[in-house]
């Protein structure tokens, strides 16, 4: 069948075609979206191939490079013309490689663009290591000798085993320094902190008599007595793990000597296998779940962003879900039905619309300033001027969000309990129980996963969202959880670092953006994960309950 | 009957104690249940309502009206023919008079009890004929004696706290030393007037109509640190009547001499030789001048005449590009003649006092008279300000007020916030979103303009990206695709709509920007390409064979289409570069704001457009999805039996029926768009400007929010202002949404009656 294009036209097919072109764009974007992120996210921890190269730039002196592969673009020559580069004059596109190439304290940046034809000799050098540092990023060179105490102890080939055995005692010895810095006198100093309110109190009460005082110093003795035996023990260890040095070459020549207690992991990607490298990135993700950050939150884990996110949204639950549910009970089972309750569910419903930034400004403005102001005037003066709720902290930031998804749970379970068939609560009530008891032995757990499907939005919402939380709680880097071993466990005054607020953080406020851009895409795949993974095991929740309650919906 | 079964039921007893208890219990259990869901649920109801509720309190000290309140009188601690200045300290608890003899006066503003009476050191027979401050705001001043010397002091406030109460010491310092200044040996300075510069010192002196000027180099010993002032006098070139007002603008470029009725004299003194820069009629002859003081920051001047007009002066470049002072705005109190202006301390505003007692307050930023008042029958003589502008104490005869001023706002009004206002420094009104600085005699530009033409154009971006695309999309989706694919691309889009948007902001700032920037070509001509190239697929494809044809079912094109949209998109960005090379000399960011004369950002509107338009077509999509899904399928397949085509019965049928349904999913999506916080804070520069170009970014008002908010004042304009904008967005999207909401609900009664 030959069709012409004016009939063609005139048949409405193409337009529909057009329409269909719609669809087959929204989902190519977001696939390609996520790709996008999956593939920068989960490329950052594979050990590139450390590159060595000569590189001419017409009319200078050649030089060696050295580096990780990053990134790759074409690009026009104009713009390397603009820029004051000749040499391309013939030809409209160039490719430029973005190279890793680290030693920032000897060569001042972490990255180079280097023009891909003016490269020569390319070689991956078995030898060659790569360091990654506690301060100033990775290091990428030669290892010449090991030192302890400034005695040179391996040199040449023995120096590369003789270094992992010194990073191997000095991470020892940095996760005891690690564990008596944080844990032990942490506990010390929240406990001092606490006589010293106490004291103070006391003295507010007018209730400082000599006893009481004698009492709460004799314990700041102990107290202090236990800090002065950590501190002592604390000094040695530091000069055993400040002890090894490894003197290494950079490619052009220059010797560096770095002491091995700044060096957190050594690795020589060209040398490894397939196997090898298959668990040293195992290890990097594990290192990026469950470690502290680095070097501006630019290097080293996520783990306390993910463990404030969690905390918040677990709060967040436990006081949206009663509350969301109660209400919706109540303008179904309870309320009677007219213009009010109309009137409610649309402003319930429209509540959803609001932007974020609104609840954030509320929160700020009521929670923090106004709720918490009072209640540190009336709970915590011991501790004024220092604001205990009066200034941003984990309670009102899942507060804060607890208001922000109250109507997506509202809704979900009144359009739960809307569908429950009126012939079971008439069932139940035929049979003598009373409301109340039909309510929560019969409409409650049928409505359960309406519930559920509230809360799982209400969580996948919460877990996204930051505008809010920037004004009433996150920081870019807390001291300390908000949950651990010292009295009250949980701090809700305290601040808490939080996976969406960290992609904004580390990705526009951060010094070194170009190092922490790969991290970045790490921490937004983490994140898409944690969402589709709440979601899907909600969904898979509300399902099974479904599946129990099918029964009675007959 | 069955009463009578229940008690004829052998051995069963309904009503034993037990029973009865039980019943009891579960009454209780009921009522309260009843009452415990009630009180929550509108607990809930009211928590919600709370946030209107609260960002309305929150804005509504903006509006107030300010309160002036007279709390003491009593004698005055100097006499009004004696004193020649008066004013206050921070906490408005001691006042400080200068008297003619030669004392500064510290008083208890509460009682006028004298706490301290510090001398001045002037020689015996001399007397103090003026004194003025530097300037508003500073606690420097100078005195103007009888012999022709001046005195530099300044008056200092010392805080104890012996016993927890606070103890305020009022004490007098030289930082020039206690020597008088020989300004011009026997002549008594009428008028005095000093800057205090980072490398020199100037003081002024009117004699009648003489003028003297000395200037002292400030030159530092490198070792000791210390200063020395090295003198050098200056002789002013003015003629004329008596001068009645000297000023010295503070960057000491000009020095203002009022003289005659109405005449302004403008000297330029930055050279050795002043020369007169320019003579000004200020009321151009109609009315004389009785009042002349610098606005805080002394850029403007403020000129009271006898006809109660005050204008505000300051330099600005006029339409033949000359620099001159220009009228910016001028305020009527009344028809008596302004005898006083005090400037604020810390805010463009001041107070100003008439002939017949009236005191009016003013901002000229929001050029707003706040309120005026009546506070005396006749004149005031002796007026001062405290420095936070609560405290006001005015004398008149032998008699001192003390009036406290309750004035938070002053610099917020409708104008200021939505009009174009003509700032200092500025040679035209203009709209600018400026909050703060870091010094303190800065002017907020308080215009909300920016911020809402920013918000709007970001929404506009998206929505010309989102509402095709998810319109379209969701007439597909919803009329024309197969059941089992539409079990497929409906998840994929509700994963769409929960990306959360730091997500989205992050790749449209980190990697959309820059990749937009190197490709711009690619972009453009994908605008064009894409629909050529489906519709070329799809013409091939019509064309084919019934037998290849019949291998995808109906209904699959956009799984068809799939290939071909990344196949496109890859050839734009393959030829992007030649594109570029062919048509835009190599560059075409350049290209662009050298040749088009745009400029460019690399985070733009375009970037905005794409990744908001993003976040915003899964709403859209499922809303109008829904309801063009929901028309009822009797009337498509009316239409069809009656002979149109899928394709006319879409547009003639389905689309009619559901057009208010897309229309308030637009709506819904609009208002997803202005309220976007992330994306926008994101993906642009947030520079507050007013320019439509696509390539340059924007501030909206929810990104203003989070930037600003967090380091915001508690309690002051500024953070109002936020509430404010805050307020704004929640009542436009609640409204918007109200609309949408009612729209819909309209249409499933229209669908259920159908």
């Amino acid at each position: 069948m030959k069709i012409t294009v004016k009939s063609w036209f005139k048949s409405g097919s193409p337009w529909v075609w057009m329409n269909a072109g719609a669809v087959s764009i929204s989902v190519v974007m977001v696939v390609g979206l996520l790709a996008l992120i999956a593939v920068r996210g989960l490329g950052h921890f594979w050990p590139a191939s450390i590159m060595t190269a000569q590189y001419q730039v017409p009319g200078q002196s050649t030089q060696v490079v050295m580096g990780q592969f990053a990134d790759e673009e074409e690009i026009p020559t104009q713009r390397l013309r603009d820029a004051g580069i000749q040499g391309f004059e013939e030809q409209d596109l160039v490719t430029r490689q973005l190279l890793k190439v680290g030693n920032r304290d000897v060569s001042g940046s972490d990255f180079a663009w280097i023009i891909e034809p003016w490269l020569d000799n390319i070689q991956y050098p078995e030898d060659a290591i790569a360091l990654e540092r506690r301060e100033w990023g990775n290091f990428y060179g030669f290892v010449k000798e090991v030192r302890h105490n400034g005695a040179v102890v391996a040199t040449g080939s023995e120096a590369w085993d003789a270094l992992n055995a010194s990073i191997e005692r000095a991470l020892t010895i940095h996760n005891d320094i690690y564990k008596i810095e944080k844990k032990d006198i942490g506990a010390i100093n929240s406990k001092l902190e606490r006589l010293r309110l106490q004291q103070r109190g006391l003295e507010l009460k007018g209730e400082a008599t000599p006893v009481a005082l004698a009492d709460i110093e004799a314990q700041r003795a102990e107290l202090n007595a236990a800090y002065q035996v950590l501190e002592k023990s604390l000094g040695e260890l530091y000069v055993s793990f400040t002890r090894d040095t490894v003197v290494a070459e950079t490619v052009s020549g220059q010797a560096v000597e770095i002491n091995v207690s700044k060096i957190v992991r050594a690795y020589q990607p060209n040398a490894m296998g397939l196997g090898g490298k298959i668990a040293f990135y195992g290890s990097k993700i594990w290192e990026f779940v469950a470690d502290d950050p680095r070097e501006a939150n630019t290097e080293g884990g996520i783990f306390p962003a993910i463990f404030g996110t969690v905390m918040m949204v677990l709060i967040m639950s436990v006081i949206v879900t009663p509350f969301g549910v109660i209400a919706a009970v109540y303008l179904r089972e309870y309320a009677k039905q007219g213009f009010t309750t109309r009137v409610i569910r649309i402003a319930v419903n429209n509540l959803a619309g609001v932007p974020s930034i609104v609840y954030g400004v509320f929160g700020l403005g009521f929670f923090v300033y106004f709720l918490g102001g009072q209640m540190d005037a009336l709970f915590f003066p011991e501790a004024l001027p220092a604001p205990t709720f009066g200034t941003p902290g984990l309670m009102w930031a899942s507060l804060t969000l607890a208001l922000l998804t109250l109507p997506v749970v509202i809704v979900a379970t009144e359009e739960g309990l809307s569908r429950i068939p009126k012939s079971v609560r008439e069932g139940s009530l035929a049979l003598g129980a009373t409301k109340a008891e039909t309510l929560w032995r019969v409409v409650l757990p049928m409505a359960s996963p309406a519930m559920m499907t509230g809360l799982i939005l209400a969580v996948a919402r919460a877990a996204g969202e930051v505008a809010p939380l920037m004004l009433v709680g996150v920081v870019k880097l807390a001291p300390s959880l908000p949950l651990d071993g010292n009295y009250p466990f949980l701090h809700l005054d305290q601040k808490f670092m939080h996976l969406g607020f960290h992609i904004y953080d580390v990705g526009f406020q951060s010094p070194n953006v170009e190092a922490a851009r790969p991290l970045v895409y790490a921490t937004a795949l983490l994140l898409v994960v944690v969402i589709a993974v709440l979601n899907l095991s909600a969904v898979a929740i509300r399902n099974h309950l479904r599946e129990k309650y099918k029964a009675l919906e007959v | 009957m069955s009463e009578q079964s229940i008690q004829s039921a052998p051995g069963v007893n309904f009503d034993t104690p037990a029973v009865l208890r039980y019943r009891n219990v579960r009454k209780i259990k009921d009522k309260t249940a009843r009452y415990g869901i009630a009180t929550g649920g509108l607990g809930v109801i009211a928590a919600i309502l709370l946030i209107f509720f609260y960002l309305l309190y929150e804005v509504m000290p903006l509006f107030q009206s300010p309160e002036v309140e007279l709390e003491r009188s009593y004698n005055m601690p100097v006499a009004s023919a004696n004193s020649l200045y008066v004013t206050m300290e921070e906490q408005a608890e001691i006042g400080m008079q200068v008297s003619s003899a030669g004392e500064a006066v510290f008083f208890n503003t509460e009682d006028g009890a004298i706490r301290k009476t510090i001398a001045l050191p002037v020689e015996p027979g001399v007397t103090v004929t003026s004194a003025a401050p530097m300037a508003a705001g500073n606690n420097m001043m100078i005195a103007g004696l009888s012999n022709g010397s001046v005195i530099v002091f300044k008056h200092e406030y010392r805080i104890t706290w012996p016993n927890d109460q606070r103890l305020i010491t009022p004490l007098l310092t030289f930082p020039y030393g206690e020597e008088p200044i020989v300004l011009e040996a026997g002549a008594s300075l009428d008028k005095v007037a000093v800057r205090d510069a980072e490398e020199q010192l100037i003081v002024a002196g009117a004699s009648g109509s003489d003028l003297f000027m000395v200037r002292f180099l400030k030159e530092e010993d490198f070792l000791t640190e210390e200063i020395t002032l090295e003198r050098e006098e200056v002789s002013l070139p003015f003629s004329g009547a008596a001068a009645r007002s000297l000023l010295l603008e503070p960057d000491l470029n000009w020095l203002y001499v009022l003289s005659g009725t109405d005449t302004l004299t403008q000297i330029d003194i930055r050279s050795g030789q002043p020369f007169v820069e320019k003579s000004y009629a200020l009321t151009a002859g109609k009315n004389e001048v009785t009042e002349l003081q610098l606005l805080l920051g002394g850029i403007s001047l403020l000129a009271g005449d006898s006809n109660g007009r005050i204008s505000q002066w300051f330099m600005a470049t006029n339409a033949a590009g000359e620099d001159e002072l220009t009228e910016i705005r001028s305020f009527q109190q009344g028809d008596a003649a302004i005898t006083r202006i005090i400037p604020e301390h810390r805010r463009k505003g001041f107070l100003a006092l008439d002939a017949e007692g009236v005191l009016g307050l003013y901002n000229t930023t929001a050029s707003r008279q706040v309120m005026t008042l009546s506070v005396t029958e006749g004149v005031v003589d002796q007026a001062g300000l405290a420095p936070r502008a609560d405290a006001l104490v005015l004398g008149t005869g032998n008699q001192m007020h003390l009036w406290s001023v309750e004035n938070e706002h002053p610099e917020v009004s409708w104008s200021a916030l939505w009009d174009e206002v003509w700032y200092e420094s500025y040679d035209e009104p203009e709209y600018i979103w400026q909050s703060s600085a870091s010094n303190n005699d800065f002017e907020p530009k308080l215009s909300l303009m920016p911020l809402a033409f920013g918000t709007l154009k970001a929404a506009f971006y998206a929505m010309l990206l989102a509402a095709p695309l998810a319109i379209c999309g969701a007439i597909y989706t919803a009329y024309f695709m197969a059941p089992a694919m539409r079990r497929k691309v409906k998840p994929v889009i509700e994963l769409m709509e929960a990306l959360p948007t730091v997500i989205l902001g992050f790749l449209a700032g980190l990697w959309l920007a820059p990749f937009v920037e190197n490709n711009l070509p690619a972009i453009f001509s994908l605008l064009l390409l894409m629909p050529f190239g489906i519709l070329l697929f799809a013409f091939i494809w019509d064309r084919l064979p019934l037998n290849v044809r019949t291998v995808v079912p109906e209904g699959w094109q956009a799984g068809l289409l799939i290939p071909v949209v990344i196949l496109v998109a890859w050839i734009c960005l393959a030829i992007s570069g030649s594109l570029e090379g062919v048509f835009f000399g190599g560059d075409m960011r350049s290209w662009i704001t050298k040749d088009l004369g745009i400029s460019y950002d690399q985070r733009n509107a375009l970037v905005v457009g794409l990744a908001m338009g993003f976040a915003v077509i899964p709403t859209i999509f499922s809303i109008a999805e829904d309801a063009i899904f929901s028309v009822p399928k009797h009337l498509s397949y009316g239409s069809l039996a009656l002979g149109a085509t899928p394709w006319q019965t879409l547009t003639k049928v389905v689309l009619l029926t559901a057009s208010p349904g897309i229309f308030s999913a637009v709506m819904i999506g609009m208002g997803r768009a202005v309220g976007e916080t992330m994306i926008v804070l994101m993906a642009t520069g947030n520079t507050p400007i007013m320019d439509a170009n696509i390539f340059e970014g924007m501030r909206t008002l929810a990104a203003n929010i989070a930037v600003e908010m967090p380091e915001s004042e508690v309690g002051s304009s500024h953070y109002r202002i936020l509430f404010l904008a805050a307020l704004v967005l929640f009542i436009f999207t609640f409204v918007v949404n109200t609309l949408a909401e009612l729209v819909r609900h309209r249409l499933r009664q229209k669908y259920s009656s159908l």
